[in-house]
């Protein structure tokens, strides 16, 4: 995983969910560990579109539970 | 030319780029409008992101339809704004969960008045913020989903479309002599977010599609976002308490 990719990434998940830096590690679940429900899902992914540049089909996240694969997601689409 | 040059219009309901009202935005916007959205509570932050995906720059206004300061302020800024506002678009609908799924006699009076409040005395509500502001006549349109027959799982959201129904119907009455114009589109099913909380929405999804005289794709809302821009303009000016469905036909056939 390229860290200064993961980074940015980041930098959106801490200011959309409103979680700590530490909080987001590529295990963590949306749900479980960082309280967030669908719509911070939707928010997070458009802030990402911005940060990344990129376009990401709502249906895509379908099945995205962790931090992991929502960064793949991203950085798929690149 | 566009068909709404000059027009100043208020979009409620963009929540995601999927939704209904994010296309009724983006197409008045190509079609010369000024436009304003609305956002609510937790939805807010997320109507303000959305919007920079607009073809022009927009004001997001906070709205909650519930909340009569916000429905105040709205005014009062668009007062000042624009002076004047020529037509609404009413995209909005919520119903606490116990209202939709298996058991139709599942939710309390509490429940039920929170699915009529939102989704249906609303648009009322918008009608005392913004008719005052309609010097010029103007245009009131909801998005409805026809329920002239009861749906699986839809339940309670149900009731308020046909609440929603009605009292489009009315404010037609009411507004008339003013020039204002008020009528509901009847959409087919649209996969967006208020739709993927409906429990049984699948199941429309493909019977839409086999039924429709003219197919139906769930992924494809620009022929709603057409038929409001149209209600919106000029061109339907004898047009009142009506209900436009857009669903390729299908509410026009038994099977
Ligand atoms: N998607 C469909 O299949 C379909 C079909 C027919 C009609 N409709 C209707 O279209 C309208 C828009 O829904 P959509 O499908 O685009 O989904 P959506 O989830 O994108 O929009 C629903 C909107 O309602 C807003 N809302 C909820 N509570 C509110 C409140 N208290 N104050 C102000 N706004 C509030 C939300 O912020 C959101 O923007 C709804 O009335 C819906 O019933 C949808």
């Amino acid at each position: 995983m390229d860290q200064a990719m993961f980074a940015r990434f980041r930098k959106c998940a801490v200011e959309v969910l409103s979680v700590s830096e530490d909080q987001v590690v590529p295990e963590a679940k949306f749900g479980d560990d960082l309280d967030a429900d669908s719509l911070d899902l939707v928010e997070l992914v458009m802030a990402l579109e911005e940060e990344f540049g990129v376009e990401v089909p709502e249906e895509d996240l379908e099945g995205i539970e962790t931090v992991g694969q929502a960064y793949d997601l991203v950085v798929g689409k690149l | 030319m566009g068909l709404l040059d000059g027009k100043n219009i208020v979009i409620t309901g963009v929540l995601t780029d999927a939704s209904l009202a994010f296309g009724v935005a983006q197409l008045a916007q190509n079609e010369g409008a000024s436009v304003v959205l609305t956002g609510a509570g937790r939805a807010l932050s997320l109507t303000e992101r959305v919007a920079r995906k607009l073809p022009r720059p927009v004001d997001v206004f906070e709205l909650d339809v519930t909340v009569p300061e916000h429905l105040d302020n709205v005014r009062a800024a668009l007062a000042e704004k624009w002076g004047r506002v020529d037509g609404v678009l009413h995209a909005i609908g919520f119903a606490p969960e116990a209202c939709l799924g298996d058991d139709f006699m599942a939710p309390t009076w509490t429940d039920v008045s929170v699915a009529l409040h939102i989704s249906a005395y609303s648009l009322k509500a918008l009608a005392d913020a913004f008719a005052p502001l309609m010097t010029n006549g103007g245009s009131f349109v909801g998005l409805d989903f026809d329920n002239s027959v009861a749906w699986p799982a839809y339940n309670w959201m149900g009731v308020s479309k046909s609440a929603l129904e009605s009292i489009s119907r009315y404010l037609a009455v009411a507004l008339g002599a003013r020039g204002i114009r008020s009528n509901l589109v009847a959409a087919g099913p649209v996969k967006t977010m208020a739709a993927k909380s409906i429990p049984g929405f699948k199941k429309f999804e493909d019977a839409w599609d086999d039924r429709a005289p003219l197919g139906w794709d769930v992924t494809d809302s620009s022929a709603v976002a057409k038929a409001c821009v149209a209600l919106l303009s000029d061109w339907f000016p004898a047009t009142t308490g009506e209900i436009v469905h857009v669903d390729g036909g299908y509410h026009a056939v038994g099977a």
